[in-house]
């Protein structure tokens, strides 16, 4: 039985870590255009460079 | 309304420069520079960056994002960029743009209680897999030590969980609580805190039955529910505020002799305005100048345009149709008359009976038999065994295995899904009941101006005139924008009748169009102008030299689906009356041409509420489909009503349901596609209860366990979600 003292634990880890990934998305707004988010990822055109 | 606005900020360069860093001062910079544009037609990856590239490249654009779920793109532009330039730039791409005002948008760009919601959701949906795995290993069989670890693990989650997850329950059962009233929320908190407390006690007793899991899981059920029903309203709400924010209040003002755009909360009293043919009145005011034609149906239904000269008085809300119009404000905002009838709305509704919907009455039934239930079996124990400890972990089952799971479910799976059936047909449904109410309708009142009829007329009597005389016509007709002129130009294209060879033709704006035809004089306008006897159908007439004039008639084309509207909703047995501003014989005309055979004419907007009141007065369900402000009054007086997406904003902040498109047959269908949601809500009660009634005398007895909370809870909600699928 003593491996549970490290199973919950990691267990309890992994569950949070989703959790915060989670909250990660909801406050960075990345839900308010799925269909979009699903399209740009066809797109070839990197937009990770704003403009000057 | 827009394109007539076009030529603005460049049109006076001299006072663009000092109002606008006036506004920027009060407004503060963003506000200048923040433009969201409407996209209707966009939907592909390709429309996306074409779109993104277009507008990015623009030297004063910083930077422009594309939204495909809302058909929106939202531009970040330096100040002094006007929504009307990226409008041409999109339109030179090749898709259809639409400014959206910034101000009415920005009530649902974010969207709180949803996004906190959503959270408390995540949170609890964590929290209740990670008790339910520890909860497994207990049910299959963990004891002793390894048992009261779990239970205390399950204690450490669920307890931090609960407090903040459940929090818009113990709100809402706290406000009802404190008016001294019972909801479905009070004995949810109840189970919630009760499964706690009971499963704490236990738990420090090294008891066997302990229900973290059971009270997670119900929280995030009932969360789940939540978030169904407040998005379903909020996609309402963000479309219905589309439509209004597509009208961006503008206006011209003349100041010293230059035209400047403004925004029509800035009018006053004594400013005088220029209305381009095809745009709004903004206030009520006067003509100083100009002649031309008003339209006036959306305010009174009368579909024959007005003249209009200097001196008279117009409303906000009319529709100049020919010429430039300069007027004079005499009430501005919220004393104009159209905000006048907008108020008279507030009070038709506040009077409107109220509407209890299927979800409260169940929870009427329900909040107390519950408490009386889970009561009665504390005591009924507590008197039998003495033992407090086992009276009170009955009392919790009861309350827990009771508790609304699938009724918290049961109406927004059903709503949610309908209301997406509905929106793809074109139906917005923006009232949560609704489509409870849509269900009931035995009786639909219909407006004939702009609800059933286009509000565009239509050449009735082409196949009756001479050929020359429709030459001339069309060539007279080209050089106006009147609507008859259009309607004239419209068929005279279909029948292949070519124009004329009319010379210096000119346009008199409120008569009609002139000109000179083989030498002789020819006017084409209105009956007084052309010396001919007005008709009592919408007429124009033409006149060549000194012959008698010729007279075209015209009616109002039919709305798409108008006629299949009418006809499915007489088929299945309701009775559909027809109620107009209009003239006596135009409104029959109608009427015998859709095959209805109540109608009333020259009605004025309180006898169409009246009318209405009375056939609620002998028991009908009245469904009111409107889109003028003579309509608003009898809008909110119906059971439930309907307005075209063309509708004046007032009428349709007065109706439940907006059309979106301009076809009117989604009516007929939304009536029984809401019957049907109906039936699936009154199921879902019934397989809720059926659950209940399994359950219930089991934990009543005694013999409740955790697993058989777990089990009931679980397969009652995924039943009635999976009921709800039906529907789409």
């Amino acid at each position: 039985m003593n491996i549970l003292s490290y199973l919950i634990p990691i267990s309890l880890f992994l569950g949070g870590v989703g959790l915060v990934a989670f909250i990660y998305t909801v406050r960075t707004n990345q839900y308010d255009d799925p269909e979009g988010d699903s399209r740009r990822i066809l797109s070839d055109h990197y937009d990770d460079h704003p403009k000057p | 309304m827009t394109a007539a606005l076009r030529p603005s900020v460049s049109a006076c360069p001299a006072c663009a420069a000092a109002p606008a860093a006036e506004a920027l001062a009060d407004q503060g910079a963003l506000d200048a520079a923040q433009i969201a544009l409407s996209l209707p037609t966009i939907h592909c990856s390709a429309c996306i960056s074409k779109i993104e590239r277009g507008l990015n490249a623009h030297p004063q654009v910083n930077s422009a994002r594309v939204n495909l779920t809302l058909k929106r793109a939202s531009i970040d532009a330096v100040p002094g960029v006007t929504a009307q330039d990226m409008v041409q730039l999109v339109e030179g791409l090749g898709y259809e743009a639409h400014e959206l005002d910034a101000g009415t948008l920005s009530a649902t760009s974010n969207d709180k209680a949803g996004r906190d919601l959503l959270m408390r959701l995540a949170v609890a949906g964590f929290a209740s897999m990670n008790v339910m795995l520890l909860s497994v290993a207990v049910w299959s069989g963990a004891e002793a030590a390894t048992r009261d670890l779990f239970h205390w693990i399950s204690a450490a989650i669920a307890l931090p969980t609960i407090a903040f997850a459940g929090q818009p329950f113990f709100r809402n059962a706290w406000a009802a609580l404190s008016n001294r009233q019972l909801n479905m929320d009070v004995p949810i908190t109840l189970a919630i805190l009760l499964a706690i407390v009971t499963s704490l006690w236990e738990t420090s007793l090294s008891g066997e039955h302990a229900y973290f899991d059971a009270a997670l899981t119900l929280t995030f059920f009932l969360l789940a529910g939540r978030y169904l029903d407040h998005r379903t309203r909020a996609i309402a709400r963000s479309a219905a505020q589309e439509l209004s924010a597509l009208e961006v209040p503008r206006a011209i003002r003349l100041e010293n002799g230059t035209e400047c755009e403004v925004m029509q909360a800035d009018l006053k009293v004594g400013d005088a305005i220029l209305v381009r043919p095809g745009g709004r009145m903004p206030v009520d005011g006067e003509i100083i100048t100009g002649m031309s034609e008003i339209d006036r149906s959306l305010l009174t239904g009368e579909t024959l345009p007005v003249l209009a000269q200097p001196g008279q008085a117009v409303s906000a809300g009319e529709v100049n149709l020919t010429g430039l119009l300069t007027i004079r404000a005499t009430a501005v905002g919220a004393d104009t008359s159209l905000h006048q009838m907008a108020d008279l709305v507030a009070i038709a509704e506040s009077g409107r009976s109220r509407y209890t919907s299927l979800a409260d009455k169940a929870a009427k039934l329900y909040a107390p038999g519950v408490h009386i239930l889970s009561g009665l079996s504390f005591i009924g124990w507590y008197l039998y065994s003495g033992d407090l400890r086992t009276a009170l972990n009955i009392a919790a089952a009861v309350l827990i295995i009771t508790c609304p799971c699938a009724l918290g479910l049961a109406v927004p799976a059903v709503t949610t899904a309908a209301s997406g059936r509905l929106f793809r047909r074109g139906m917005l449904i923006k009232d949560a009941t609704a489509l409870e109410r849509l269900a009931q309708v035995d009786t639909v009142v219909f407006d004939k101006t702009g609800t059933l009829t286009a509000g565009t007329p239509e050449l009735t009597n082409l196949g009756a005139l001479p050929r020359p005389s429709l030459e001339i016509a069309r060539a007279l007709a080209q050089a106006s924008s009147h609507p008859l002129a259009r309607a004239i130009v419209q068929a005279a294209q279909e029948a292949g009748i070519t124009a004329a060879q009319v010379d210096k033709i000119t346009e008199v704006p409120g008569y009609g169009t002139e000109g000179l035809w083989q030498g002789k004089k020819v006017r084409l306008g209105r009956a007084s102008w052309t010396g001919a006897e007005a008709l009592a159908e919408t007429a124009t007439f033409l006149r060549v030299g000194e012959t008698a004039p010729i007279a075209f008639t015209f009616a109002d084309r039919l709305r798409d689906g108008a006629a299949e509207a009418v006809q499915a909703l007489q088929e299945s047995g309701k009775n559909v009356y027809l109620m107009s501003g209009d003239t006596t014989p135009a409104v029959e005309a109608l009427a015998d041409r859709l095959g209805i055979t109540h109608w009333l004419a020259e009605a004025l907007p309180a006898d169409k509420s009246t009318r209405i009141q009375e056939l609620a007065e002998n028991g009908a369900h009245v469904l009111m489909v409107g889109d003028g402000l003579n309509d608003t009054a009898a809008l909110a007086a119906a059971h439930v009503s309907i307005s075209p997406a063309s509708a004046l904003d007032a009428a349709r902040v007065a109706s439940d349901i907006v059309l979106l498109g301009g076809d009117l047959s989604p009516i007929a269908a939304g009536c029984d596609t809401a019957r049907t949601a109906t039936r699936r809500i009154r199921e879902n009660f019934r397989i809720a209860t059926v659950y209940n009634l399994i359950a219930v005398p089991l934990a009543v007895a005694g013999l409740a366990t955790p697993l058989i909370a777990a089990l009931a809870m679980s397969t009652s909600s995924i039943t009635v979600s999976l009921n709800a699928l039906r529907l789409r």
